[in-house]
């Protein structure tokens, strides 16, 4: 099992009621998992709960056995987090960055350099591997920041909305090297707006609204059940209930 | 170890590509030193060097007044400036606010006479105390005598012109004094007083010698330079904050901090590399400025900084005050929400920390309601220590009782430093 969620529910301070109630959620080992919701649903929440940038109130989050949330080597080296907000130092070059971030993911100088050549060849990034990041487009910079958070080959992958405001080019180079590496082995978890980007990566997805999961099922299955044919009009059927429900 | 280290060079590299903050935190207190070291330089140089214009109308032109104004000349501090008898108040009043000069002496008509008279009377009197004969000397009883006039320019400060005023009425005491013994001789012995004693009069007067007092015995008198460079030194490290406190803010706000909590590592590690890169930046701002006294002055024509003996002491206290100016920074960051915050509260704070601990205003000038807070400014504590070493020669022994409140107030913006980043959830 790659991620296990057990009884999550998570409050801000000063909150009334909770962001995220009674989650449970089990997630294999190579699989890739969409998590939609609208606005305020509690998808960044939850990513946050996952990779331990928040702590959680009650529950237990577990990857591939560890628990989340000591900031212990070990558990925290399993997985890489892409935020949506560029997390880098923009002053700093994409091989500075890179260096910079796998000395704190605890990689060897050799390891990094390697590392670093690879990933900058695969972005295209090469030619302006010394500039500054603060002179690059939106799209290189999303390519830096997917670069960071897979210098030390993580065995899961949180993705927050990797592609949003990038070009066609660049959104395509950024797909393809995550399908990559999926088929290499790592586990998937991504959030993003673009559902039809989702459909095409993702095998299962994890609809929530208001804190709760209302639905976690692989995509086809999903659609036929509810005799919908994009995901689309599958997420605006399944809010519209739970909002009626309500 | 290896990620503080990679931290370290991390933030090196941020510090050296940000030109705006570099310049704030060098260039500025560089040309703030000279400027100010320079402004007292001249300031003190008007005052102990060049001589006071002083315009005299002597209305009299006899014996005693230009005995008078040549006992004005002989004081050293004045450039005698003869006015024509016929200038009028008015022209004078033109002539200071011009600032030809700033002070005039009128001396009345007749003011010989009438001190000759004057002199008569005291010394009679005298004599006859003695049960002595001074039939001799003619009784002139409530004599009245025309005063002398002093105009002065309204930019004179009250103390300046205080030390004028007596130095005026030391050269009026000198005259009558010489007046009376001359007349007292010349009363009991009935002949004039011979020249050599008059001059002996003079020549004999009792020394006053001026040494500043210092711990280790040297005599050397303190210049502008001693007293700006390690002042201005203080200020640029605690002017750091201009660089440090936003700079934790930007770590603190940005995505970098996002992705940093997901590593297996802590935000103290950031926080230990920014404390141990601005201490560098600190001491190298020591270096530059004390350097810039050492070798720069001379050439500006301004008095060469003179390094104390005890180097030793000299890094201990600028490493606690660098410490110190760091914690500060870091204790602004960490509670400011945006980097126009710290900024903004940054600056002004340090400049009314300045102004409290001595910096901007000496400390004799307070009144005494500001004194606790002249006390809980560590820039007050720093630049104590530092004029213990520079101004009296003292060792880090003798300025240890300044060491610790500032080592003390270090420590405690430390510990308010981690409360706050236990607060923010950053540890």
């Amino acid at each position: 099992m790659s991620i296990h969620i057990e009884n999550l529910s998570y409050s801000y301070k000063g909150q009334l009621g909770n962001t995220l109630s009674d989650i449970n959620l089990k997630i294999e080992a190579g699989s890739t998992i969409g998590l939609f919701g609208p606005n305020g649903a509690g998808k960044t929440t939850l990513m946050h709960l996952m990779t331990g940038i928040l702590k959680n109130n009650n529950g237990t989050i577990t990857l591939f056995g560890s628990k989340v949330g000591a900031r212990h080597k070990q558990t925290n080296n399993l997985f890489g987090f892409v935020p949506q907000d560029f997390s880098f130092y923009q002053e700093l070059s994409p091989i500075e960055n890179l260096q910079f971030f796998g000395t704190f993911y605890g990689l060897s100088k050799q390891k990094i350099a390697q590392r670093t050549e690879e990933l900058l060849t695969v972005f295209g990034l090469t030619e302006v591997s010394k500039k500054p990041v603060s002179t690059f487009s939106g799209g290189m910079k999303r390519k830096v920041n997917l670069a960071i958070g897979i210098i030390h080959q993580p065995k899961i992958i949180f993705l927050d909305e990797p592609t949003v405001g990038v070009d066609v080019q660049s959104r395509c180079a950024i797909i393809d090297y995550i399908k990559k590496l999926n088929k290499q082995g790592a586990t998937l978890v991504y959030t993003s707006h673009q559902l039809s980007e989702a459909e095409d990566i993702c095998e299962k997805i994890v609809l929530i609204n208001e804190g709760k999961i209302i639905a976690f099922e692989d995509i086809s299955t999903l659609l036929a059940k509810h005799n919908e044919k994009n995901l689309e009009n599958l997420f605006l059927k399944l809010s519209k209930e739970t909002i009626s429900n309500v | 170890m290896y990620k503080l280290w990679a931290c370290i060079i991390k933030d090196v590299k941020l510090i050296t590509r940000d030109w705006v903050g570099l310049s704030l935190m060098f260039v500025m207190p560089i040309l703030l030193v000279i400027v100010i070291t320079a402004l007292q330089a001249g300031t003190f140089e008007l005052v102990n060097e060049n001589k006071v214009p002083l315009l005299i109308q002597n209305n009299d032109n006899d014996a005693i007044s230009l005995e008078l104004e040549n006992t004005l000349e002989k004081i050293g501090i004045f450039k005698i400036i003869e006015l024509d008898k016929k200038t009028s108040k008015e022209t004078i009043a033109e002539k200071m606010k011009e600032t030809e000069a700033l002070v005039t002496i009128l001396i009345p008509e007749n003011f010989s006479t009438q001190v000759q008279h004057k002199v008569a009377d005291f010394t009679k009197n005298t004599l006859q105390e003695f049960g002595l004969e001074a039939e001799k000397i003619p009784q002139n009883n409530n004599l009245l005598i025309n005063e002398l006039t002093l105009y002065y320019h309204p930019v004179l400060q009250e103390s300046y012109r205080k030390n004028l005023l007596n130095a005026i009425r030391s050269a009026v005491q000198v005259v009558e004094s010489k007046q009376i013994i001359s007349t007292i001789y010349s009363s009991i012995n009935e002949t004039a007083m011979p020249d050599y004693i008059l001059n002996n009069f003079e020549t004999q007067q009792i020394h006053i010698n001026e040494i500043p007092v210092s711990r280790d015995g040297s005599a050397v008198i303190p210049n502008a330079s001693q007293h700006n460079v390690p002042a201005w030194t203080i200020f640029a490290m605690f002017f750091i904050i201009t660089s440090l406190g936003s700079a934790v803010v930007k770590e603190k706000n940005s995505g970098s901090s996002l992705r940093l909590k997901t590593l297996p590592t802590n935000f103290l590690t950031t926080i230990f590399s920014k404390q141990i890169t601005y201490l560098l930046v600190a001491m190298s701002q020591v270096f530059v400025i004390f350097s810039t006294g050492v070798f720069l002055f001379p050439f500006l024509g301004l008095p060469a900084l003179n390094i104390p003996t005890d180097s030793v002491g000299l890094i201990l206290v600028s490493l606690i005050s660098g410490w110190c100016a760091v914690s500060y920074a870091i204790v602004v960051g960490v509670f400011s929400e945006s980097q126009e915050q710290a900024n903004g509260f940054g600056a002004i704070s340090v400049v009314i920390l300045a102004a409290f601990g001595g910096i901007l205003v000496p400390k004799f000038a307070m009144p005494e309601s500001f004194m606790f807070f002249l006390k809980i400014s560590p820039m007050h504590w720093s630049l104590e220590s530092y004029y213990g070493l520079f101004l009296e020669g003292g060792k880090f022994s003798d300025i240890v009782n300044n060491v610790i409140p500032l080592l003390l107030i270090t420590i405690f913006l430390q510990i308010i430093a981690y409360v706050g980043l236990k607060k923010n959830n950053l540890i």
